[in-house]
C-alpha cells in the first residue's frame, strides 16, 4: 500500500465515521437525555435520502433540495415527539421497541407507496463535482472533502450548543433530572421536542448529503441504524463526545478492513463491540 | 372459582382438538397451523427472558435462524440426516452460541441489553449473507426431510404433512410443560425475582449472573428447537430467517399474547399469524394487500400503546368483577 492510496483510504474513513457520527449523535441524545430507544431513526436517514432525491430531480439541484428538506424533516420530527415518542417517556423499554419496530415498517411501506422500490443516484452538485489529483492515476473527490467539512462544522455547532448555551444547560439539566428541571419553570416538553426533532434532522440530513454517494434505496435505514447502536454502546450512551471517537474508530475500521481483509471485514465492528463490553461494558465515555 | 376446572382442562381440550386437526384433509390450514406451532415455541422461548426473567433481547431470531443453518449445513446434500442426533446437534450449537453471547450480553442491562442483543443478531445475519459458508443470500436449500428410525422401525415419516405436523404439536406441548415445570420451581421463583429486582436478589445470596445466564442459554437452545423444525418444513435457509423483523416480529408475537404468561405466546403466535394472512389477503384487500405491512405497523404501534398486557391481559380484565376491580382503587 503506498502512501496515496493510504491517505484515500484514510479520508473515505473519516468521511464514513463523520457521516456515521450524525446518525449516531441523534441517537445518543434521544436515549441519554429522554431515555427513549428509538429505532426507526435509520428511517429517518432514509427518509433523508429520498426527499434529497425527489426534490432535487423535481428543482434540478441538490443544494435548494437540502434546503427545502431540513424544514420538512424537523417539522416530521416534532409531529412525531408530539404524536407518539410523547407517550413513552415513562413506558418501559420494551414498548419502546416495539412502537418504534412497528413506525419502522409503516415508514418502509409509506416509502414504497410515495417513491416506489427502485434505486436511485444523485447527482453530486457540480460546484463540487471536481477531484483533486493525488497521483497519476489516483485522485479524490471534493464531494467526499466537502461532506467531511459539512460533519466537523456540525459536530462543532452540536457541541457549542450543548456545552456553551443557556439551551444546552437546560438540554442536559433535564438529562439528569427531568422534574427539578420543570419544576424550576423552564418548559421540559419543549426541549423534549427541540432534541428529538434535532436528533431527526441531524440524522436525515446525513441520509441527504451521502445520497450521492450510497444513491438511494429501499431499507436503506436499517444498515445505517444497526452501526449506529454499535458506534453508541462503544462510545457509551448518551455521551457525544463518546458517539464521535466511537464513529471515528468504525468508520476507519470498516475502510481499512474492507481493503485489507475483505472476507472477515463485516465482522470486525461487531468484534470491536465485544472488546469494547468485556473492557468496559458502559462505554469508552459512558458513565459507570 | 367456578372456572377453575374449565381452565384447568382448556389446555388439553385445545390440544386435543389440534391433534385431530389433520382429519380436516385441509394442506394449507395444515401447513399453516404447522407455522403457527413452530412461531409458539420460538415465542414462548423468548417469553422466558421477556417476561420471566425482565430480559428484552432484540435479537432472538439469531437462535432460531442459527439452528437452520446448523442443519442446512450437517445435512449431507441430497441424503437424508437422522433427526436423532441433528436435532440435539443444532440445539447444542444454539446453546453454545447462547451461551457465548449471554457471557457478552449480559455485561449489559436495559437499552444497551437491546442494541447489543440485536447487534450480535446482525453479526450473525452478515455472516451468512456475506460469506459463501451458507450460500450467501440465496441460502441452502435442505432436499430431504430428517429421518425418524428407531433400528428398521420408522417412526414418523416426515415427509408426510399430517406427521410432521404431530411431531410439531408434540414439541409444543413438550416445551410448554418444561417451561411450566422449570418456572415453577425454585429457579424459575427466582428468576422472576430478578426481574422485579436484580439488586435485592444480589443481597439474598442468589448468584443473578448464573441465572441470567442460564435462563439466556435456555431460551437460545428453545428458540433453536422452533428454529430446526421451521427450516425442515420450509425445506430452505436464507439469511432472512435471522433477519432482525424476525426478532421484531416474534417480540411482537409474545406481547400480543401477553408475556409473562406462556400460554400467552401461543395465543399470540396464533393470532399474529392470523393477522398476517388476513391482512395479505389479496382476495379481501386487493391492491392494499400488497402494502399489507403499513396496516400490521400500525397495529403493533396501537398495541404498544395501548394493549401493554396483551391478548391475555384483556382477558383477564374481562374475567374480574366489578367488585374485584373496585376493591382495588
Amino acid at each position: 500500500m503506498d502512501f496515496a492510496f493510504f491517505l484515500i483510504q484514510l479520508l473515505n474513513g473519516l468521511q464514513y465515521g463523520l457521516l456515521l457520527f450524525l446518525v449516531a449523535s441523534g441517537l445518543t441524545l434521544v436515549f441519554g437525555i429522554m431515555g427513549i430507544i428509538n429505532l426507526a431513526h435509520g428511517s429517518f436517514y432514509m427518509v433523508g435520502a429520498y426527499l434529497a432525491w425527489s426534490l432535487s430531480s423535481m428543482t434540478g439541484s441538490l443544494t435548494v433540495a437540502i434546503l427545502l428538506a431540513i424544514p420538512l424533516t424537523v417539522i416530521l420530527g416534532m409531529g412525531l415527539e408530539r404524536l407518539l415518542f410523547r407517550h413513552l417517556y415513562q413506558r418501559d423499554h420494551l414498548y419502546q421497541v416495539l412502537l418504534t419496530y412497528g413506525l419502522i415498517l409503516v415508514f418502509e411501506e409509506l416509502r414504497s407507496l410515495i417513491w416506489g422500490d427502485d434505486v436511485h443516484g444523485v447527482a453530486v452538485p457540480a460546484l463540487l463535482n471536481a477531484s483533486i489529483p493525488l497521483t497519476e492515476n489516483l485522485s479524490y473527490p471534493v464531494y467526499r472533502l466537502a461532506i467531511s467539512g459539512v460533519c466537523l462544522l456540525l459536530a462543532a455547532g452540536l457541541y457549542f450548543l450543548i456545552q456553551k448555551t443557556r439551551l444546552g444547560m437546560m438540554i442536559r439539566a433535564g438529562a439528569s433530572n427531568r422534574d427539578m428541571v420543570q419544576s424550576l419553570g423552564i418548559d421540559i416538553k419543549l426541549i423534549y421536542t427541540l432534541v428529538f426533532a434535532l436528533g431527526i434532522a441531524l440524522a436525515a440530513f446525513a441520509g441527504m448529503i451521502n445520497a450521492p454517494l450510497s444513491s438511494v434505496f429501499p431499507n436503506m435505514g436499517g444498515q445505517v441504524l444497526i452501526i449506529c447502536f454499535v458506534v453508541v454502546v462503544i462510545g457509551g450512551i448518551g455521551s457525544v463526545k463518546g458517539a464521535m471517537a466511537a464513529s471515528l474508530i468504525i468508520g476507519l475500521a470498516e475502510t481499512f478492513g474492507q481493503v485489507l481483509v475483505p472476507e472477515v471485514a463485516g465482522m470486525i465492528v461487531y468484534v470491536l463491540m465485544a472488546i469494547v463490553l468485556v473492557w468496559r461494558p458502559e462505554g469508552l465515555f459512558g458513565r459507570s | 372459582m367456578k372456572d377453575s376446572r374449565l381452565t384447568q382442562y382448556l389446555p388439553y381440550l385445545v390440544v386435543g382438538l389440534l391433534a385431530l386437526f389433520p382429519l380436516v384433509e385441509s394442506t394449507f390450514y395444515m401447513q399453516l397451523l404447522t407455522k403457527v406451532l413452530i412461531l409458539a415455541i420460538f415465542a414462548m422461548s423468548l417469553d422466558l427472558l421477556v417476561g420471566y426473567t425482565g430480559l428484552v433481547s432484540f435479537g432472538h431470531a439469531a437462535y432460531f435462524g442459527l439452528a437452520g443453518y446448523a442443519l442446512a449445513l450437517m445435512a449431507p446434500k441430497y441424503e437424508t440426516v437422522s433427526l436423532w442426533w441433528s436435532l440435539p446437534a443444532s440445539i447444542g450449537v444454539c446453546a453454545l452460541f447462547a451461551l457465548i453471547t449471554g457471557t457478552l450480553v449480559l455485561r449489559t442491562r436495559g437499552i444497551y441489553f437491546i442494541m447489543v442483543t440485536l447487534a450480535f443478531a446482525q453479526m450473525l445475519f452478515f455472516i451468512f449473507h456475506d460469506t459463501k459458508l451458507g450460500g450467501g443470500s440465496d441460502g441452502i436449500y435442505i432436499y430431504a426431510k430428517p429421518l425418524m428410525k428407531l433400528g428398521e422401525i420408522e417412526v414418523a415419516n416426515l415427509e408426510k404433512l399430517e406427521h410432521f405436523y404431530w411431531l410439531v404439536l408434540i414439541l409444543t406441548g413438550a416445551t410448554y410443560l418444561l417451561l411450566h415445570r422449570i418456572l415453577g420451581s425454585t429457579f424459575g421463583r427466582a428468576l422472576l425475582g430478578i426481574k422485579v429486582n436484580e439488586h435485592r436478589m444480589r443481597a439474598l445470596g442468589f448468584p443473578v449472573f448464573k441465572y441470567q445466564l442460564a435462563s439466556f442459554t435456555l431460551s437460545g437452545a428453545l428458540a433453536g428447537l422452533a428454529g430446526y423444525m421451521a427450516a425442515v418444513q420450509y425445506g430452505f435457509v436464507n439469511p432472512e430467517i435471522l433477519s432482525w423483523h424476525q426478532s421484531g416480529a416474534v417480540l411482537m408475537m409474545v406481547i400480543l399474547g401477553g408475556m409473562g404468561t406462556l400460554y400467552g405466546s401461543v395465543i399470540g403466535a396464533f393470532a399474529f399469524v392470523l393477522l398476517q394472512e388476513v391482512l395479505s389477503n389479496q382476495a379481501w384487500f386487493g391492491i392494499a394487500a400488497k402494502h399489507w405491512q403499513l396496516a400490521m405497523g400500525i397495529f403493533i404501534m396501537l398495541v404498544a400503546l395501548y394493549m401493554p398486557q396483551g391478548l391475555a391481559g384483556l382477558a383477564q380484565k374481562f374475567r374480574r368483577k366489578p367488585a374485584e376491580e373496585a376493591a382495588d382503587e
